[in-house]
């Protein structure tokens, strides 16, 4: 007033303070989820499958570097979601992939899938759920090969029980125990259930996810598979097998690409849950964790629009 | 009832910090000089009616009220006016400023009456001429909310003790401090209104201030001292009212509209004691607090007294201010200037170190959801932050951006760091001008 004095104090809007959650954050903590996965795939298919998550994330990296270079813009790396892109694109992959066709696969979802849309947070499809998908299309039959699992001796590459389920051969199913310890063909973090369900605790101690999408979504293959097979160990199997525990746990999870809402979250789910059972009941694929998931992600917006919730005190004009 | 069980609504856990809950406030000596502006409520500028050269005494009118929604002004110290000028808010506008240099003798007003009250409109009438505005930090002129044409229409009083605020303890304070003018001033407001019931609304952070306040009512079933769990911002009028008394007040409404009285507990003492001493509102309870102050403490400090005197008083800063607030984290005011002083509804004055003061870098939204699954208000600010960003005013009302109470939650949750609350404030303006070119149209 009388006198100023220049004291340097900042003007900022509030609130002052935050919970202290950044977006990196959240990243490094779905990073850490996903490392039991990771561990178990190795150890289950042997070193390769490290080889091959650490090629798709060094592309992604790189990927995502280059873009940012060449349309000079700000280099974003730095938020990690380009590492979550290519652990989860990797740990989707059997561990016989050739080098190539990961590296493919890799850039497409972070070039296309993510930064031609915009970047974080602008993306419509979770990048490793379409990436997944174009190499399905891609690399047919590269990503049709089922590694043999290494731990136990002796094994040779057996057919997923998806197959066997699309085949009727039920009767060779594995044993449940290494369902549940991901002692099956699949593909390298999607076969061992205790180390994704680890991930998911984690996830919901941290705070990171809501139940909302992966129980519903869960629980809604276990109910619908109850009913086509009118055997609830069946379904179990079903829920154990190929992509959905990974796919529920971690990419239909993905925030950028699904509602916002818990009751959104919820309704998603439910819908993943329906095509999964459809594509994997009368498609031509085995396997329809990721087609769902994405055809879903389409669906978002709309979702969000449903399931606005009304605002307290509003009146309708 | 049932509906606040069934539906409850979100918040935020924010950290607590009542550093100074434990401290009494300490009365500051009298400052050499105040600036009292005539702005310190929502409505329209008080009058001033003093000059330069006129001696003032403590409590004697300075600026008469401008209006129905508005608030009369009175000196808070004895002394000389030094001159009536314009200063800038700290919303940015500029409004007359009463400076006084005081004589250091806080010599009472010569005039000062106590009011006579038999009737609700006298109360209402002597609220008004006490200055009292919702001390809770609103600043809502209080005679305003006790101006009822029909004595039914309020079912029931509710006293806001919440003090959800990270940092204050102001509230708890007068709780603790000043009960008897509480439990008076509770049974005296009732006794006009006549409501079903009485809540005093408090978090349960505050076990003292609950446990005394207990005590004290037990004798009245219709007065229910209710502990309310510590969800930020659970002393939000609509938020308390709904928590309470499980109603919801409509937009463009107010509490009274559901048969609902709210008012802060330290305005309530404060129109406690005008009514019992005639002196109007002069001073404030304050906590100051935060990294940068060196004995963080509740003072009473004459309004109008300058930030850089009661930093003085509270040990100076113990390290170089990066920020200084009116109010608590999450929704105060950053001030840039330590001239400034602390008004009617200043009820905390925090300075942050360099380090706590750091503003994080805003990334990119990737609609993690937090501030949807957080709002109080069941607001959507992914959806606002997309009407705003292409100036669709009609999406803006869609939204309902206009219920938006700028408490923050979402902005404190967000992983972003958007500056959630700096759109919605922008997004409102825009609402605004929308409406009004729409009615514009069809005139």
């Amino acid at each position: 007033m009388e006198q100023k004095e220049n004291n340097n104090l900042v003007v900022s809007v509030s609130p002052h303070i935050n919970s202290g959650r950044s977006t990196r954050g959240v990243m490094l903590d779905v990073i850490i989820a996903l490392c039991p996965a990771l561990i178990a795939g190795t150890v289950i298919f042997g070193w390769r499958s490290l080889l091959v998550v650490a090629v798709c994330v060094a592309s992604c990296l790189a990927g995502e570097a280059l873009f940012s270079l060449i349309t000079k813009r700000k280099q974003t790396v730095g938020d990690l979601s380009a590492i979550v892109t290519g652990m989860i694109l990797g740990l989707n992959l059997p561990a016989s992939i050739g080098v190539f066709p990961a590296v493919v696969g890799s850039l497409f979802a972070i070039i296309v899938v993510k930064c031609l849309f915009g970047g974080l947070g602008k993306n419509i499809a979770n990048p490793a759920a379409a990436a997944r998908v174009f190499m399905l299309l891609a690399f047919s039959n590269a990503m049709g090969s089922v590694a043999a699992v290494k731990v136990v001796p002796d094994t040779v590459a057996s057919p997923t029980p998806l197959a066997l389920f699309k085949t009727g051969e039920l009767a060779s199913l594995p044993k449940l125990t290494d369902m549940l310890l991901g002692l099956r063909g699949g593909a390298i973090g999607e076969t061992c259930a205790i180390a994704l369900l680890i991930g998911f605790v984690y996830l919901m101690i941290r705070k990171v996810i809501s139940w909302h999408t992966p129980v519903v979504y869960i629980g809604t293959v276990f109910l619908l598979s109850w009913l086509i097979y009118k055997d609830a160990g069946l379904a179990l199997y079903q829920v154990l097998s190929g992509g959905l525990l990974i796919g529920a746990i971690f990419m239909a999870t993905d925030y950028v690409t699904t509602p916002t809402s818990n009751l959104g979250k919820a309704v998603f789910g439910l819908g993943c849950a329906l095509l999964t059972v459809l594509i994997r009941k009368f498609g031509s694929y085995p396997e329809g964790v990721s087609f769902s998931i994405l055809l879903m992600n389409l669906l978002s917006n709309y979702i969000d629009k449903l399931t606005r919730r009304k605002p307290l005190g509003e009146v309708k004009a | 009832m049932s509906k606040k069980f069934f539906d409850p609504l979100s918040g935020v856990h924010v950290p607590h910090r009542k550093n100074t809950a434990g401290m009494e406030p300490v009365r500051m000596p009298p400052p050499k000089s105040v600036v009292i502006p005539t702005v310190m409520h929502i409505g329209a500028p008080a009058k001033p009616i003093v000059k330069a050269g006129d001696k003032v005494e403590v409590g004697q009118l300075i600026a008469e009220s401008g209006g129905f929604i508005s608030a009369p002004i009175h000196a808070s110290v004895s002394g000389t006016v030094k001159k009536v000028e314009d200063i800038v808010l700290s919303n940015g506008r500029n409004a007359p400023a009463v400076f006084i240099e005081s004589d250091g003798e806080m010599r009472p007003y010569s005039g000062i009456t106590k009011p006579e009250i038999n009737s609700l409109s006298d109360l209402a009438e002597a609220v008004r001429a006490s200055g009292i505005v919702g001390l809770g930090g609103a600043g809502f002129p209080t005679s305003v909310k006790l101006a009822i044409k029909d004595i039914d229409q309020a079912e029931y009083f509710l006293i806001n003790g919440a003090e959800c605020e990270p940092y204050i303890t102001s509230d708890t304070r007068t709780m603790l401090d000043f009960t008897d003018l509480v439990e008076r001033g509770v049974r005296r407001i009732s006794e006009f209104l006549k409501p079903k019931a009485v809540y005093i609304g408090i978090e349960n952070n505050k076990p003292k201030s609950i446990a005394k306040l207990k005590r004290r009512f037990e004798d009245d079933p219709h007065i229910i001292v209710k502990a309310l769990p510590p969800v930020y911002p659970q002393g939000g009028e609509k938020v308390l009212i709904y928590n309470t008394v499980g109603r919801v007040v409509p937009e463009g409404k107010l509490p009274l509209d559901v048969g609902v009285i709210i008012m802060n507990v330290t305005t309530l003492a404060n129109i406690e004691n005008y009514i019992e001493t005639g002196m109007p509102l002069v001073e404030k309870i304050i906590t100051v607090d935060g990294s940068a102050v060196r004995e963080p403490k509740n003072i009473i400090a004459p309004i109008g007294t300058r930030i850089r005197d009661i930093i003085d008083f509270c040990g100076g800063f113990m390290e170089e201010p990066g920020k200084l607030l009116y109010g608590g984290p999450m929704m105060g005011i950053a001030m840039p200037d330590l001239d400034a002083p602390v008004l009617k509804n200043t009820n905390a004055l925090l300075a942050f170190n360099k380090k706590d003061s750091e503003v994080p870098e805003e990334t990119p939204c990737i609609r993690c959801g937090n501030c949807v699954n957080h709002c109080p208000m069941r607001l959507n600010p992914p959806a606002i932050a997309k009407a705003f960003n292409m100036g669709d005013g009609a999406a803006l009302y869609k939204q309902r951006v206009n219920l938006c109470m700028e408490c923050g939650a979402c902005a404190f949750v967000c992983p972003a760091h958007q500056r959630i609350v700096q759109r919605h404030k922008l997004a409102k303006v825009m609402l605004r001008n929308w409406q009004n070119s729409q009615k514009g149209d069809k005139a």
